[in-house]
């Protein structure tokens, strides 16, 4: 037993101890608010940058012409604007039902045995670096060929499909049992149930996923470089026979060549790419809370 | 009563169309690896595994050897995580514990954005802001308090560095940390905190002693989620390590990572054995990757079960 004396009648107050445990919460405290404080300042630090100089190079003539020839000063990145959208609109055509297929396998019809390969690969590709899907497809479509669109869209694809599928599963997962129990009840078939009542539930949950795919898609440059960086002025329709402008490696190109012209450009197309990504981010999220309450989570 | 025909037919179609999505998500899988390895053939059988450790890379003398690059991503990544991982873990708890309800929100989206925010403007921004600046203040003030440390060496006068990449991918990846790990401070149950509490716990005490000890496999595995996606990171790194050769002690010296080594070859392979090292490269970057991503699920799932942590 402790020999200290306790003289139980002296009111309570804090002992050096408490106070010291106190200043170390407090500290602890200080450290983790500076750090979210810190994380917010650097988005806006870069947000900040790109809006600046940006919106400088921004102009009608550079959202609706060409670069000007030769790559000198003047001119705009129309094509390079147009042709993100079509890369990723062919992309989101290939991932999307791919996507959503999945993910209903996983949900409606597999067992646990057959799920668990699935999810890995779905895992794995999603952890893979997208500078390896590039590589692949570089070496799948380009290698002994030629550059094309159709390449970058398959790349771009395979990016977005493990995440198409997987917050689709989520929201499929998020589906009240009681709804397939009453179309069971009912007599639907299977495939009546999932194609009427558990896919048009999750509706808003798929488009929204999808959204933030993508926007992710939309940025992303590696799988793009050895698919489709050696473009022209043009955006064709010939997927398959060249390659097609897009905004990130523009960027890329841009920010690689020591011309103070090329940056400002640079910095314009970054204002229009990240402006997308940000806005269906934010919508995307928004909507996504909207849907998962309707869920009743 | 019977399945109309009908119906069984739409059945087994949806099913098998599922099906056949899900086994084509396994054989894109398969076919990734078989691709790179395959790419990588000629590499593999003139080089073998000394391509690890060997440090010259002349395409004009159709000479290869990553050596440089893997040490680069090494230390370049594990810089990222070491500054990284604390200041999320830090992000996670204030947004998990401390935030009031409006403030939470915004912050968590706000960090969630900074993840959103593409690679290439990161970079590009890396280049024209950050660089310059870590060239002018930082690097000269490390140099001169921690000089005696050979990682801290004489800047260089581009701002181009490995150290730089570093605090790229750092910031690349503290959103990723961050977030699953609010995720997992969020389902600690309140019961426990609050015992703590009425233990007279300090706000620190409950975070040292409940929150962090019931959560440390899953915030490992996100530690190694991260650690993949810097590993992984091709395009802004390349922007900002300044393509060096040969390994340095210093931080401030360029460097070279496999992903910004791939990603620097796009303008073309001078010959097929060029082509068949960068395979090589992707190849090492792959069974890297995959190898971080299983360990992360294996940490999530081997200590934890219920909170099996995958994004």
């Amino acid at each position: 037993m402790s020999t200290t004396e306790v003289d139980f009648t002296a009111p309570l107050v804090a002992t050096g101890n408490l106070r010291r445990r106190h200043r170390v919460s407090r500290a602890a405290e200080g450290l983790a608010l500076g750090s979210s404080v810190a994380a917010v300042a650097v988005l806006g630090i870069i947000v900040a940058y790109v809006v600046v100089h940006g919106a400088g190079a921004l102009s009608l003539d550079f959202l609706t012409k060409e670069p000007s020839p030769g790559g000198g000063p003047g001119g705009g990145i129309a094509p390079a604007i147009v042709g993100t959208g079509l890369l990723v609109g062919v992309a989101t055509v290939i991932a999307m039902p791919i996507g959503v297929l999945v993910a209903v396998y996983l949900t409606e019809f597999a067992g646990p045995a057959a799920a668990r390969p699935i999810r890995l690969a779905l895992d794995l590709l999603n952890g893979l670096p997208s500078i390896v899907v590039g590589l692949f497809v570089f070496g799948l479509l380009v290698v002994g060929k030629h550059q094309s669109g159709f390449a970058a869209a398959f790349a771009l694809s395979i990016i977005m499909l493990p995440l198409i599928a997987r917050s689709t599963q989520e929201m499929l997962g998020l589906v009240p049992r009681q709804l397939r129990e009453a179309a069971d009840a009912l007599g639907v078939s299977r495939w009546r149930t999932v194609l009427t009542v558990v896919l048009p539930s999750a509706a808003g949950g798929i488009v929204t996923g999808t959204v933030l795919a993508v926007a992710r898609a939309a940025g992303e440059t590696a799988p793009l470089i050895f698919t489709s960086s050696i473009f022209g002025n043009r955006v064709t329709l010939d997927l398959l026979g060249t390659p097609i402008p897009n905004i990130p490696v523009q960027i890329f190109t841009l920010s690689e060549t020591p011309d103070p012209s090329g940056y400002e450009r640079a910095w314009g197309a970054a204002f229009v790419l990240l402006s997308f990504i940000l806005v269906a981010n934010i919508g995307a999220r928004a909507l996504l809370t909207r849907s998962r309450k309707k869920m009743g989570r | 009563m019977g399945v109309r025909p009908s119906d069984r037919a739409g059945d087994t179609l949806l099913r098998g169309l599922c099906a056949t999505a899900a086994v084509a998500v396994i054989a894109v899988m398969v076919d990734i690896a078989y691709q790179v390895l395959h790419g990588s053939h000629q590499a593999l059988s003139k080089f073998g595994l000394g391509f690890l450790v060997h440090t010259t890379w002349r395409p004009n003398f159709d000479v290869f050897g990553a050596g440089s690059f893997l040490y680069g991503t090494i230390v370049s990544s594990l810089m990222a995580l070491l500054i990284a991982t604390p200041l999320a873990i830090a992000i996670a708890l204030y947004l998990s514990l401390m935030a009031p309800r409006g403030v939470r929100s915004i912050v968590g989206s706000l960090v969630e954005m900074l993840a959103a925010v593409p690679s290439v403007v990161i970079g590009f921004w890396g280049i024209l802001v950050l660089s310059p600046f870590v060239r002018d203040h930082l690097e000269p003030w490390l140099h001169g308090a921690f000089g005696f440390i050979p990682l801290f060496g004489p800047p260089q006068t581009t701002g181009s560095s490995t150290f730089t990449a570093g605090l790229i991918l750092t910031i690349m990846v503290i959103p990723i940390i961050a977030s699953v790990s609010r995720d997992l401070f969020d389902t600690v149950p309140q019961e426990l905190q609050d015992g703590a509490a009425a233990l007279g716990a300090t706000r620190w005490e409950i975070v040292r002693g409940v929150i962090l000890p019931s959560t440390a496999s899953g915030v490992a595995a996100a530690a190694f989620l991260g650690l993949g996606r810097a590993l992984g990171e091709a395009i802004a790194v390349t922007q900002v390590i300044g393509a060096g050769t040969g390994i340095h002690a210093s931080l401030f010296a360029t460097g070279d990572t496999l992903a910004s080594r791939v990603a620097n070859e796009f303008a073309g392979a001078t010959s097929t054995l060029h082509t068949a090292a960068i395979f090589y490269a992707a190849a090492i970057l792959l069974v890297i990757g995959l190898s971080t991503n299983l360990f992360a699920q294996w940490i999530g799932r081997r200590f934890d079960p219920s909170r099996l942590v995958a994004r």
